[in-house]
């Protein structure tokens, strides 16, 4: 029992690093998810053409591949082109890439909240004389929150889990924090269920306050 | 005030609008009636080109709407829609400020002591701070039409704005917009109700399968209509 807790506590120390690099990720995810989700629903063919890629390439591949293209490829395909370049800190390349992931997922939920909005919202703001740049802002964005919320909280649950994949890209994060105790240990399973219990510790809670609203 | 010219409408095969020409005056109010899917909600929407027309000319004031003068000349129109469309995220005083501040630029105290104003003259002053969706269909339409107000439109359109409301609700929402007609308020109104178009109307004009049937004044089009087409809808209308 003992050696259970002992690795939950180990596992726990990574829970500060999970947390803000999903933290990140989510702002960065809907920040960028809301601009692809407004890319890809505008008038500008090449905009449009460039999110829907954009899109299909980051749902189409396992994050991981995007993970290792990031934190390994990128240095060194400009290294091989004479250019010195080393992430200053490996957490770099891989909050960068939690984030532009969950862009793509996140431009979905935005775009499908921005449809569910009434269409007679945007006539009635336009009618007033707003552009419709205004009346996205003004009107419709923020009904579009409301109806996304639950959906992006969900999004956070998500995250959380999917950071894992960042101990392979040298992230010291809840993963991270267990395999290596494990490499020093050998006690594999204690090791695993204390990850294990320390994702469950951030994720049951979350999905307890979603579920209540 | 306003002219429309040879306007055309299709829907991908379909020709809504065949040539529709038309003009409004300063302070007239026109009723557009017409049996449902005859194009007469089109029109009306193509005047202030939420429906974007497919040949034809719009002029307000002597200019004509295209893509770059269209949010200043909206301005100058306003629009009360058959479902209202109250911005449900304000209350109703903020939907009656949020045109005049936003798109006019108006300090945020006139804007307020106008919007006021403008509940009043709809009788529903107490309810400023109340949100949308805590009015009935008629409060709605009321409001809807106040914060149309806040913009000092020219022309008021009105795309069947009783059609979504209980029947009780009907004689409130028209006595607003009688007492807009009596003020002189130009008004371009999509309508069934029979009654207002006899009782405010100016000019009254039957639309049919895109092409405007007859027009005149009340007493002729609907007290004395000469078209077949015109006979056979009010028969069926007026009961």
């Amino acid at each position: 029992m003992a050696l259970y807790w002992k690795g939950f506590c180990i596992a726990c120390k990574g829970i500060p690093t999970t947390i803000w690099v999903s933290i990140v990720a989510l702002l960065v995810g809907a920040l960028l998810g809301l601009l692809l989700a407004l890319g890809s629903q505008g008038k500008n063919k090449v905009l449009k053409a460039i999110c829907r890629v954009y899109i299909d390439v980051v749902r189409g591949t396992p994050m991981i591949v995007q993970a290792l293209v990031f934190a390994y490829g990128i240095p060194q395909l400009l290294q091989a082109n004479g250019i010195m370049f080393k992430w200053p800190y490996l957490v770099i390349p891989a909050v960068m890439c939690c984030g532009l992931n969950s862009a793509a997922y996140m431009s979905e939920v935005v775009r499908s909240g921005i449809q569910a909005v009434d269409k007679g919202q945007m006539e009635a703001a336009r009618s007033l004389g707003m552009s419709k740049r205004m009346a996205m802002r003004l009107i419709i964005i923020p009904q579009a929150v409301k109806i996304i919320l639950p959906a992006f909280c969900n999004e956070f649950v998500t995250l959380i889990k999917e950071t894992a994949v960042l101990s392979y890209v040298g992230v010291i994060e809840i993963l991270r924090r267990g395999a290596l105790w494990n490499a020093q240990s050998f006690e594999t399973f204690p090791a695993y269920i204390g990850v294990a219990l320390a994702y469950m510790l951030l994720t049951i809670p979350l999905t307890m306050i979603i579920g209540r609203h | 005030m306003i002219e429309v010219n040879n306007l055309r409408k299709s829907f991908g095969e379909l020709e809504v609008l065949k040539g529709i020409d038309q003009n409004v005056d300063n302070h007239e109010v026109l009723v557009i009636v017409g049996p449902s899917g005859s194009g007469k909600s089109t029109m009306l929407r193509c005047i202030n080109h939420l429906e974007e027309p497919t040949a034809g000319e719009i002029y307000i004031d002597g200019e004509l709407i295209t893509e770059k003068n269209l949010d200043t000349i909206r301005t100058k129109m306003g629009m009360v829609f058959q479902q209202f469309n109250l911005f449900p995220h304000m209350s109703v005083l903020e939907n009656c400020t949020i045109g005049p501040v936003r798109v006019k630029g108006e300090d945020e105290e006139t804007a307020k002591a106008k919007a006021l104003k403008m509940l009043k003259r709809v009788g529903l002053e107490e309810k400023a701070d109340a949100f949308p969706k805590s009015l009935s269909g008629g409060q709605q339409q009321r409001v809807a039409i106040a914060r149309a107000l806040t913009m000092e439109p020219e022309v008021m359109l009105f795309d069947e704005p009783t059609s979504a409301l209980d029947p009780e609700m009907v004689g409130e929402v028209l006595d607003v917009m009688k007492s807009l007609a009596k003020e002189g308020m130009a008004m371009v109104v999509v309508t069934h109700e029979m009654g207002f178009a006899k009782e405010v109307a100016d000019r009254v004009i039957f639309i049919d399968g895109g092409v405007i049937v007859e027009q005149g004044t009340p007493e002729e089009v609907l007290g004395n209509p000469q078209e077949e087409r015109t006979k056979d809808f009010l028969s069926k209308v007026l009961v």
